[in-house]
């Protein structure tokens, strides 16, 4: 609740007064020289990294080792035998998990919080610096799990990696609903962005395996 | 090979000095014979390439186009993410995470702000009919008060997620008159305009987010429908505006226009696609295997390569050798399949699901359809009944992530969907990134609503890491018969394409800024870009409102882009495809006459002598003018049976009659 306060007390500091309108003539060229106007640019985005909570730090960093092991899942498909839709499908995950792992990375680096640093091994993965948040994420798998889809090759590893990246998927659908369902959570522009295309991109990429998944099955 | 690498790396080097292009105003005399004299090769290399990067001073690279003014932010709204556009008679609404921004637009190389109300809320997306205002809002932020201190609480009375309602009959003092709730927000919406129905207007919710608690809004049930037949998920909400009183407004229907949905066969590379790649092997230029289908290798990502395969052999690009060339492209299919893995093969196409929601939905009322972009779909809905929309045809494509907006050619028999790979905050064109993915596709549309899928097209010049960057919003530039549009690609800034051959799509214009910053990834680029009355009015989202004017190339003449101009319209909204209808004016006649030289559909001596007698009509008057005038449509119609020449004809009739 502490960083709540903080989010209160920076507002009223704010130039963006509540009162509904104003009017004015001339934008940009007036008083306010350019100079003027870019520190306020800068000092307005940083005036809005103030407007998060513990809850959306923890959903940050429990995220960015959701989405590493959503990388070590993936990344086995090329060896393991994937069919090619499967390869297509994990390629995109890679490509759209990583650029996130990123964002996430950036948005904690810029908050002035620990940043979580992924290694991974096979199928080891490693968290520095995420704390218990990483590791113990719904939907994550065990290690028994993450070895036995690494032992499963050709229409096993298909099924098998549309069985737990849904599971995986879901888990994260979780989180976002879990962090919206929590006070003060997600009033971050960036924040609120990425936790919902999280679950926007996931809820369509359920939906997807869950047929994919019935194609193998039948 | 040397020569391949060098280029690669001069693009980068010659970008920095050739790209800072001051805009120019437009020199050229009118009524010239644009034809002659104008390029239709493209700078190279890509000046859009390397370009510096700064908030209000990038650099920039333009192309075909004039800058008229850019003008920045007003206070309240500067560091705010700006987002979509509208616009009504002069006026341009301009959407911003904190409230609307209008400018009046008059004269456009110098806009004014004709008022801005705070009133926080994302995506605030704004569409405007006759005196009302709406205003869209998803975040967990905006309030019912347009209070800008948020919402702390999970579940409250104060939150506003759905559609903000204003009477704006004194612009300058809008009135907040009522607001509709939502279950899953509104992140954007479309205002629909029966042509049947004066008396209501109709609003299609695209609702993307989570859906909210019942404690908050009752009734939204988070349950899939299988559970829950009134569930929130799978399904777009229709709100019906009466007009003689706003403030009723409220949900009519909430079609499930996503059930039972199979996907049909994918499709493999177009036939334009297939031709470039037997030229380019012809050529003896690396063709390689990528997701299943041949491409050429692209120039930068050659160059990725093939200096670490170099090294790998002890040799530099100095001393690589034929032998090195040869191994080269023998080991080449390998390393590619070890980067990036096979697509799927076409019978192993599996049934594909229902999307939950739709991102945009596109309205063209006078046809009658709206193309859904929705979820891993993109769909044809008939739009007849406004409150009960019904789907005639759904496409799916592996290619694509998250189908994001539509655009309808003018005559309604082609239709162009966008993905927004990513959400739009992730750096979607790098050299690396697959130019089906992120991209814009092109079907033809059949009457009965079906789509045959055509092509795919993206943004050519590659973008930095730090630059946000993937297909977003524009819309048609009402160039008689071809269908020229305008896009954003956020920082990928805004191109000009052409898109009457859709097998075959052309850039013809465009304008790019560097990165917001330098090291790392800054919010920033166009979010969306429309023609309107003449002018090419762009959103940027941190740098604030620009506008630029096309300038006639060798892909577009002077009198074609008269002839744009010469349409105008009362309104505008970004999901609201309205039908171009053009005057019978001189620069229509000679946009045709310019279209027949390029088609070659009447000879050189008939274009010259048809010119002539358009440039005499027009300085003559009373009788002299109109028999004139029908001495040329009764000679130009026994000259040719050509569909244009007959249009020509019938434009001068026209003419002649005015």
């Amino acid at each position: 609740m502490s960083l709540v306060a903080t989010f209160f007390v920076f507002l009223t500091l704010s130039a963006c007064s509540t009162s509904s309108n104003t009017m004015s003539n001339e934008a940009g060229d007036s008083a306010t020289s350019n100079e003027n106007l870019e520190q306020l640019f800068w000092d307005r985005l940083e005036e809005a990294k103030s407007k998060f909570t513990q809850a959306d730090v923890d959903f940050m960093t429990g995220m960015i080792g959701h989405h590493a092991q959503a990388l070590i899942m993936s990344e086995m498909a090329p060896k393991n035998g994937a069919s090619s839709e499967i390869q297509v499908l994990t390629a995109r995950i890679i490509n759209a998990q990583k650029d996130e792992i990123a964002t996430m990375q950036n948005w904690l680096k810029e908050r002035g919080q620990t940043v979580p640093e992924v290694h991974i091994d096979g199928t080891m993965l490693m968290i520095h610096g995420g704390g218990d948040h990483s590791m113990h994420m719904p939907g994550m798998l065990t290690q028994e799990q993450l070895d036995e889809l690494r032992d499963a090759r050709g229409l096993e590893y298909d099924k098998l990696f549309l069985k737990y990246m849904i599971q995986h998927h879901q888990g994260a659908v979780g989180m976002v609903k879990t962090l919206f369902e929590t006070d003060g959570a997600g009033q971050d522009e960036l924040a609120f962005k990425v936790a919902n295309d999280i679950q926007v991109d996931q809820l369509t990429e359920i939906a997807r395996m869950e047929l994919m998944l019935k194609a193998r099955t039948n | 090979m040397n020569r391949l690498w060098v280029v690669v790396f001069a693009g980068s080097l010659l970008g920095l000095s050739a790209c800072s292009t001051k805009p120019m105003m437009s020199d050229s005399p009118m009524n010239a014979s644009s034809m002659a004299n104008l390029s239709t090769t493209p700078p190279s290399p890509d000046p859009r390439i390397g370009l510096g990067a700064g908030l209000f001073d990038a650099e920039e690279a333009i192309w075909n186009m004039n800058m008229l003014s850019t003008s920045k932010p007003p206070e309240a709204f500067i560091g705010v993410t700006n987002s979509d556009l509208a616009f009504k008679g002069n006026y341009a609404f301009q959407g911003n995470y904190n409230g609307v921004q209008v400018w009046d637009i008059s004269n456009p190389k110098q806009p004014t702000l004709t008022m801005e109300y705070v009133c926080p809320a994302s995506q605030s997306d704004v569409s405007v009919y006759d005196n009302l205002m709406f205003v869209s809002g998803e975040g967990l932020t905006g309030r019912l008060d347009c209070g800008s201190q948020g919402v702390s609480e999970a579940v409250s009375q104060e939150r506003l997620r759905g559609i903000r309602i204003f009477d704006i009959t004194n612009i300058k003092e809008p009135k907040y008159i009522a607001n509709v709730q939502t279950c899953r927000g509104s992140h954007t919406h479309s205002v629909l305009k029966d042509p049947k129905d004066d008396e209501n207007i109709y609003i299609y919710i695209s609702g993307s987010s989570s859906v909210r608690s019942e404690e908050e809004v009752p009734g939204c049930i988070s349950a899939p429908p299988s559970e829950d037949p009134n569930s929130a998920l799978f399904r777009i909400e229709i709100i019906k505006v009466p007009l003689a009183d706003p403030t009723k407004a409220a949900i009519v229907s909430a079609p499930r226009i996503f059930e039972g949905l199979v996907a049909p066969p994918e499709h493999g590379a177009s036939p334009a696609d297939l031709i470039e790649i037997q030229e380019a092997k012809a050529r003896g230029e690396f063709v390689v295997e990528l997701f299943g289908q041949e491409r050429v290798l692209p120039g930068r990502m050659l160059g990725q390569i093939f200096g670490p395969f170099l090294e790998g052999r002890g040799r530099t690009l100095e001393t690589a050798t034929a032998a090195d060339s040869a191994a080269f492209r023998e080991a080449l299919p390998g390393i590619i399949a070890q980067q990036f893995p096979p697509r799927p093969a076409r019978e192993d196409a599996s049934p594909r699901p229902g999307p939950t929601q739709c991102h945009d939905i596109t309205l063209y009322p006078e046809i009658g359809r709206a193309g859904g972009a929705c979820g891993g779909y993109g769909l044809m809905l008939d739009i007849t009944d406004p409150a009960n929309p019904y789907r005639m045809d759904a496409v799916a494509d592996s290619n694509f992530s998250y189908w994001h907006s539509a655009t309808f050619s003018n005559d309604g028999t082609k239709v162009l969907f966008t993905d927004e790979w990513g959400g739009g905050g992730q750096p979607k064109c790098r050299v690396g990134d697959p130019k089906e993915w992120g991209a814009n596709a092109y079907f033809a549309l059949a009457p009965d609503g079906k789509m045959d899928f055509k092509g795919y097209w993206k943004l050519p010049a590659p973008q930095s890491s730090v630059e946000n960057c993937v297909a977003h919003n524009g819309s048609l530039i009402p160039i008689p018969d071809r269908e020229i549009m305008v896009q954003s690609w956020y920082q990928g800034g805004i191109s000009v394409f052409d898109w009457t051959d859709m097998e075959n799509v052309i850039e013809i214009a465009f304008h790019d800024r560097g990165p917001v910053a330098a090291d790392h990834q800054g919010n920033g680029g166009s979010w969306s870009v429309y023609w309107y009355n003449g002018l090419i009015v762009s959103s940027e989202i941190s740098r604030g409102l620009d506008i630029f004017e096309l300038k006639p190339s060798g892909f577009l003449s002077e009198n074609e882009i008269a002839a744009a101009n010469s349409v105008k319209l009362s309104y505008l909204n970004a999901q609201g495809q309205p039908t171009y209808v053009w005057p019978n004016t001189f620069a229509l006649a000679r946009a045709y006459v310019d279209q027949l030289e390029r088609s070659k559909g009447l000879s050189a001596s008939q274009i010259e002598a048809t010119r002539r007698s358009l440039a005499t009509a027009e300085k003559s008057s009373g009788s002299a003018k109109s028999s004139a005038l029908s001495a040329l449509a009764t000679e130009l119609g026994k000259s040719s049976s050509n569909a244009k020449v007959k249009k020509l004809v019938d434009v001068v009739k026209g003419l002649g009659s005015m």
